[in-house]
């Protein structure tokens, strides 16, 4: 029973990232309205963003930009040491950023694609649009 | 279909749950993830490139490649809208609504009728007029210190938290808000759609352009120390001159594709009345 | 790196998230899903990674929810589902 506690004292986080990502992939399948669907893909994105930028995270280190840096004659300070273990990782985040401007990107394009849906067919619903679709 | 839905996501849910209990501890300084290439990224990026903001200088000049077919996505996303949406309009509208500006009496245009220039009457939209006073002057007041901060954020992204999707995206806003607080008439005044499609492509056309230059200048594609004899620095120097031009490029591609794709999304490609 | 914090911040999402994809109004949707981005920032925020917190704020909380907004006002804003 204690290493139970430990195991969800130590994973908690990634259990509530995965319930998230879920809760994206519920609405991406089960919801009839075609602007929810919408709503559950960037929930979806957003949360596996949220999890892969979690992995970069260390303990007792700061933000991934350098101190001595402002106000030096640029690179001649080979003197100060950088130490990788008091900075955090910045790959996460340099991957995530392409995720995230690709995100909204995709957002406009399926936008555009509701919105001519609905010149056509005049509803929003997926059962009425598939309903239109057979009586045709 | 509610039930087969639930049913996935648990499943999926419970397998994905199954899969954590190897990971290694959260915020870990041993992790895995943290071992092999990044700590040369963190120690080497000042002697390397003089640019203080590590994330910045893995975006434009490491990862320089990936950055770059990330800007083409975003153009392309723009040109996919221009071609689901727009319409060009052979006839006048059903109606026009016009109003007088002093005493607010509306009078309705139909197809076919004229009514000749004068400035005492404007031009509503049909479905959702704003006329709010108060808007109206402080978006016009605020609209030149949005912008002014957003080049900064695209200029200093060397030392702070920024860059150029972030100062790109400000910008757009920018426009966007006087779109909203105006009507869209106004902004599509601003920025006409030649030139907004044509600043799109010169964004990514400015960061292929530089990594082709390094190229034809005898280095490798997108290696930026080839820009030192150009520029006449030094070979780290020119690398951070190289981040700040493609940061440029992709401020500008980003800021005319977000104002595209608001304009053709929220007057379904007529370009006549909007939101 | 508060956990307290954190964890506060993670059940305002997850209650943004469930609550986005649940109500009957499509532009109380996009506002939430709005109010979503702008709590992903604030995570973001804790975690150490500003340049991402940075973007997600402009880009989630501001440019994505106006899209939102511009497509609910052209189609229809009420919803059976």
């Amino acid at each position: 029973m204690g290493d139970l506690i430990q195991t969800i004292i130590a994973k908690y986080n990634y259990w509530i990232y995965i319930t998230l990502m879920m809760i994206g992939l519920y609405a991406m399948i089960a919801k009839n309205n075609l602007v929810k669907k919408i709503v559950g893909m960037g929930i979806f994105q957003t949360a596996i963003i949220l999890f892969y930028v979690s992995i970069g995270a260390k303990r007792g280190a700061t933000i991934p930009i350098l101190e001595h840096g402002h106000g030096e004659q640029g690179h001649e300070i080979s003197s100060h040491m950088v130490h990788a273990v008091d900075y955090i990782n910045p790959l996460p985040h340099v991957l995530m950023l392409t995720a995230i401007v690709v995100a909204v990107a995709t957002l406009g394009v399926a936008l555009a694609l509701a919105i001519r849906v609905y010149n056509r067919y005049n509803t929003l619903e997926e059962d009425e649009i598939l309903e239109q679709i057979r009586e045709k | 279909m509610k039930v087969i839905g639930f049913i996935i996501a648990v499943l999926t849910g419970g397998l994905l749950i199954y899969a954590t209990v190897d990971f290694p501890e959260w915020a870990d300084p041993a992790s895995p993830a943290s071992m092999h290439v990044s700590p040369h990224y963190i120690e080497k990026t000042m002697e390397e490139t003089s640019v203080p903001n590590i994330v910045t200088a893995v975006l434009a000049d490491y990862r320089g490649y990936d950055t770059m077919f990330e800007t083409a996505v975003i153009f392309s996303a723009g040109v996919v809208c221009f071609l689901l949406l727009r319409i060009f309009l052979r006839n006048a509208p059903e109606e026009r609504l016009y109003r007088h500006v002093l005493t607010g009496v509306t009078i309705r245009i139909k197809r076919g009728g004229r009514l000749p220039y004068s400035e005492d009457f404007k031009r509503i939209d049909t479905l959702w007029t704003p006329h709010d006073l108060i808007i109206k002057t402080i978006s016009r007041l605020l609209i030149p210190f949005i912008q002014l901060f957003g080049l900064y954020v695209i200029a200093h992204g060397h030392h702070s938290p920024g860059g150029g999707f972030q100062g790109g995206v400000i910008l757009g806003a920018s426009i966007i808000l006087l779109a909203i607080s105006y009507d869209l008439r106004t902004a599509l005044r601003r920025i006409r759609e030649k030139v907004d499609a044509i600043l799109c492509a010169a964004g990514v056309f400015i960061y292929a352009g530089t990594g082709a230059l390094c190229l034809l200048l005898g280095f490798n594609f997108l290696d930026y120390s080839a820009l030192a004899s150009v520029l006449h620095v030094d070979p780290v120097t020119a690398r951070s001159h190289g981040i700040l031009i493609v940061e440029i490029g992709v401020g500008i591609t980003v800021m005319a594709t977000m104002i595209w794709i608001y304009k053709n999304l929220a007057s379904t490609g007529k370009y006549d009345e909007g939101l | 790196m508060i956990w307290q914090l954190d964890l506060a911040i993670l059940t305002l999402v997850v209650i943004c998230g469930i609550g986005a994809i649940t109500v009957k109004d499509l532009l109380g949707a996009a506002i939430l899903f709005g109010a979503y981005s702008f709590m992903m920032c604030l995570l973001w925020s804790i975690m150490g990674a500003v340049d991402v917190s940075f973007t997600e704020a402009s880009v989630g909380a501001g440019v994505s929810t106006v899209f939102f907004i511009a497509a609910v006002f052209r189609t229809t804003r009420r919803t059976k589902d």
